[in-house]
């Protein structure tokens, strides 16, 4: 095998690796890619995997995918890009067609709904607590327009069901608008 | 037919699903439930639930679960295609960028400014999780599910105070459920 092969090999089997032990969301993915990529293979240098988990953070789409999408680009080109990508798609592509081909039959269970009915208690309480820090964030911050922004799009989302790609829409032409009259002032 | 649908409306999950991690939730909910209807509130719930026990995104998760409740296995590859689809695009053009200019100040104060509605939508998706696992499919409807209602405060009140792993606590509330179930 020629080490352009063997690169991108290795390449795919790393985040394919990275991908099956991620869990717990985009931001657990960023330390193990660095520890692999920066430690490990020495293919991106430490400085290089900073700006690059701000790209990845920056972009629309899952944390954990852009940041492969990322790595495979850096170190092998836009096959590598492809490669990497498949890598990190994978695992839970995998994972979740075995769950829903036993889906039904799992959420017949008694037992099976009992347990799912206290996680979804569980899983509420989770995604709260992340609203709670994020939300408190914001309003220390003591930025008006951003804490009024965030009420005002939690009441049109919540209550008044508004399209949440045109709220999203609308708050980036706010944050677009924010950010010229900053540099009008600097 | 199915297949261009499931395309497009992941194709949008992707492109919209700004900050990572929960961001997608909110939109997954507005193209799955709303207007498409291939899931039901309570199937939602579950897959955010089973994403927060396995690994991967949980818009890729959520991709491949409607895809084959859909379409199968092919419905599966072409929603996880277009969930991918547009952050590649994006994802590639900013490195290209960054390489070329080294700027992405102007992206970040973009994303700043997002962040508050970002946050504001997660809410609104995590009430609705909250109402179904306390309230049923009935919003807010005057029978309380008062073992799920206990759950939900016990986990709250451990995460703010000691911050564990959420699948620890996740996995806790299953076997509060199930003891608190079998018993009554």
């Amino acid at each position: 095998m020629n080490s352009k092969a063997q690169r991108l090999m290795k390449l795919f089997w790393s985040t394919f690796g990275i991908s099956a032990f991620t869990f717990g969301g985009g931001y657990v993915i960023i330390p193990l890619m660095q520890k692999t990529f920066v430690g490990k293979l020495k293919w991106i240098e430490n400085n290089e995997m900073l700006d690059l988990t701000a790209i990845a953070q920056s972009s629309p789409g899952p944390i954990a995918v852009n940041a492969a999408i990322l790595v495979g680009y850096k170190t092998a080109g836009k096959t590598g890009a492809l490669i990497s990508t498949a890598g990190a798609v994978l695992p839970p592509l995998i994972i979740i067609s075995i769950i829903s081909l036993f889906y039904q039959a799992f959420r017949d269970n008694r037992y099976v709904s009992l347990v799912m009915s206290g996680m979804s208690a569980g899983v509420a309480a989770v995604v709260i607590d992340v609203v709670i820090t994020m939300g408190w964030d914001i309003l220390k911050s003591r930025r008006i327009t951003a804490i009024a922004m965030m009420f005002i799009a939690f009441i049109l989302a919540a209550f008044f069901s508004v399209n949440v790609i045109l709220i999203i829409l609308a708050a980036g032409i706010v944050g677009y608008i924010q950010y010229i009259m900053k540099r009008k002032k600097a | 037919m199915i297949y261009l649908q499931l395309l497009w409306s992941f194709i949008q999950i992707g492109l919209f699903s700004i900050g990572g991690g929960y961001a997608a939730m909110p939109i997954i909910q507005h193209q799955v439930i709303d207007i498409h209807g291939w899931l039901s509130m309570q199937e939602f719930s579950d897959i955010i639930t089973i994403s927060q026990m396995t690994p991967g995104p949980i818009a890729i998760n959520s991709a491949t679960f409607v895809g084959i409740q859909v379409a199968g296995l092919p419905g599966a590859l072409v929603a996880t295609f277009g969930c991918v689809l547009p952050s590649s695009i994006i994802v590639m053009s900013l490195a290209y960028i960054y390489y070329r200019f080294k700027g992405l100040e102007a992206i970040q104060s973009i994303l700043q400014g997002l962040r508050p509605a970002v946050v504001a939508m997660i809410g609104s998706a995590a009430l609705s999780l909250t109402a179904l696992a306390l309230c049923g499919e009935d919003w807010f409807s005057s029978n309380i599910d008062y073992t799920n209602a206990a759950i939900f405060i016990i986990c709250l009140i451990i995460l703010r105070k000691w911050k564990p792993n959420p699948m620890f606590v996740m996995a806790g509330a299953g076997i509060l459920g199930l003891i608190i179930g079998l018993l009554t």
